[in-house]
């Protein structure tokens, strides 16, 4: 099972920020949000990126977390020479992050 | 919901937005007060050379198509039209939309201008940190270009009051668009925090236009959107306390729904309990969504604190060159091929000695966006490289174009589809500046 299977994401940048939120489709699967969807694993999984620091905001009532993702955009998109700039693609690359079944 | 309710539209939600969806809100919506957001970060700096370039321009390049095809239909409905076309040159912008209301016959259209946003003569002269680098103002010395403070709802609300048919900015905080006319309608206090946190959600909700309904939403399978081609933009009737209710008009595709709405209310928020404007600081963590029917939600439960003593300034400032070419590989061994083409470039721009730095090789097909740094399971049936890099000079930086050209006869076999190019970096630096230094001012053109 993959995070895909039980949420769905957005993506935004701020900068040299990259802003990831993710939520759960059913408000049973926030649990399983919150113990799957750490800074630690977002950081492994995304283990290609130069972030300097991840932060995660709990939304209970949304059944989402907001991921901020520090140092990401390689100086943000004004100034980044990578092909998307924004970071855009950021968001879904996590949703094949393994999810513990149950 | 009861009483009185004023309906607001969002009409773009950047400069290049499709138009027509905007244009059948105006027709069919029954609106009060159309917003087009359409100023990037960066936008605001391009507006700004671009004015240099050529004087009188520097507004929306879309605002000439976007305001003869919106004023028809607006001014005889009594919509008043709000946007941040202004851009660099917001009076400029207010001379052509009143010439374009005298072309259409709109005898006596009132447009107001707010202006006040440039505070390049106080970042140049003074010394600021920069709040998402290390350094002040003072390090980007000469090449600093703009420098725009983010107004919030204060002039657009004075323009309102003076009976603007439609309302044009420089550079505001987004929601502003939004939050303006329902201070303006509700009489809202300057520090009735909660109502322009409520306010601000429901700008923040619109000001993207598509993406709350539908746009950059679907995943095929996993969550569909219906007829994206013809997708409508989103309205909202607000109420005198700030709740809201979203919808968007039949017949248009896409959707509007509690999912649509909840991945717009975080996109781009940092903080979700501390969202920095200039009016207000919006607390958007107990936001409740509510489906009240097909296409139509129900948002409440906005909040807000008082206002920073400081407001937002982007910097505008010369940042170089970067060149940049890419070429194609297909077939068996495809990606080794691409390989050994990054390679060559690589020791070509080393061997003769090109000043260019911040380097990039990279296959897009591989490894160009994705960040999960594992291999793929299967080699790509196509794949193509890209090297990129910045230089001070146009010439230094189209060494890199030239190199991955002369790949066509001099690198691996099988490379085709060269493409090259070198632009100017325009790039953005933020800081805060006290509020006192900002002084928003209108000026009126009547038709």
């Amino acid at each position: 099972m993959v995070l895909r299977d039980i949420a769905h994401v957005r993506t935004g940048d701020k900068g040299d920020i990259s802003q990831i939120a993710v939520f759960a489709y059913r408000p049973e699967d926030y649990p399983r949000l919150l113990a799957s969807v750490t800074s630690e694993r977002v950081a492994a999984h995304l283990g290609g990126l130069p972030s300097r620091k991840i932060t995660r905001h709990e939304l209970p009532g949304l059944h989402a977390l907001n991921l901020i993702l520090e140092g990401a955009l390689a100086g943000g998109v004004t100034r980044s020479l990578a092909l998307d700039a924004h970071g855009k693609t950021l968001g879904a690359q996590l949703l094949d992050l393994p999810i513990s079944p149950g | 919901m009861t009483g009185r309710t004023v309906r607001i539209g969002g009409g773009a939600g950047f400069s290049g937005d499709r138009i027509e969806p905007a244009l059948d809100l105006l027709a069919r919506g029954d609106l009060d007060y159309l917003a087009f957001e359409c100023l990037a970060e960066r936008t605001i700096g391009l507006a700004q050379a671009a004015r240099r370039a050529a004087n009188g321009a520097g507004f929306d390049p879309l605002l000439d198509e976007r305001m003869r095809t919106a004023m028809p239909l607006a001014h005889p409905r009594g919509v008043r039209i709000i946007t941040n076309m202004g851009a660099a040159n917001t009076p400029a912008a207010v001379t052509r939309v009143t010439e374009i209301a005298r072309d259409l016959g709109l005898h006596g259209y009132r447009t107001a201008a707010v202006v006040g946003d440039d505070v390049l003569d106080t970042v140049r002269a003074g010394d600021f940190p920069l709040i998402d680098r290390e350094g002040s103002s003072r390090d980007l010395g000469g090449s600093i270009v703009a420098a725009n403070a983010y107004l919030g709802s204060e002039g657009i609300v004075a323009a309102l009051q003076g009976g603007a048919d439609a309302v044009i900015t420089g550079r505001v905080c987004d929601p502003a668009l939004f939050l303006a006319p329902l201070i303006h309608e509700f009489g809202w206090a300057a520090d009735d925090w909660e109502r322009l946190g409520r306010g601000t959600l429901v700008g923040h909700l619109l000001e993207c236009a598509g993406q709350l309904s539908g746009g950059y939403f679907a995943d095929p399978g996993v969550k569909d959107v219906p007829d994206l081609a013809r997708l409508g933009f989103p309205y909202a009737d607000v109420s005198a306390d700030g709740t809201a209710q979203f919808g968007k008009l039949p017949d248009t595709g896409g959707r509007l729904d509690a999912a649509t709405c909840k991945e717009q209310l975080l996109y781009e928020i940092l903080d979700p309990g501390a969202y920095l404007q200039a009016d207000v600081v919006a607390d958007f963590r107990h936001v409740r969504i509510v489906e009240t029917g097909r296409d139509q939600v129900r948002v409440s439960g906005g909040a807000g604190r008082a206002r920073p003593d400081t407001l937002k300034v982007s910097i505008s400032y010369d940042d170089g060159y970067a060149g940049e070419g890419q070429i194609s590989y297909a077939g068996p061994g495809a990606v080794a091929r691409a390989e050994l083409a990054l390679d060559v470039v690589r020791d070509r721009l080393r061997l003769t000695g090109a000043p260019v730095t911040d380097l990039r090789f990279e296959l897009i097909g591989v490894n160009a966006v994705d960040r999960r740094g594992r291999p793929g399971e299967r080699e790509p049936t196509e794949v193509r490289a890209r090297v990129v890099g910045r230089a001070s000079t146009h010439a230094a930086a189209d060494r890199i174009g030239a190199e991955v050209e002369a790949l066509y006869t001099n690198g691996p076999s099988g490379g085709g589809g060269v493409s090259r190019s070198v632009r100017s970096v325009l790039a953005v630096a933020s800081t805060l500046i006290d509020r006192a230094l900002v002084t928003p001012r209108i000026q009126f053109e009547v038709a």
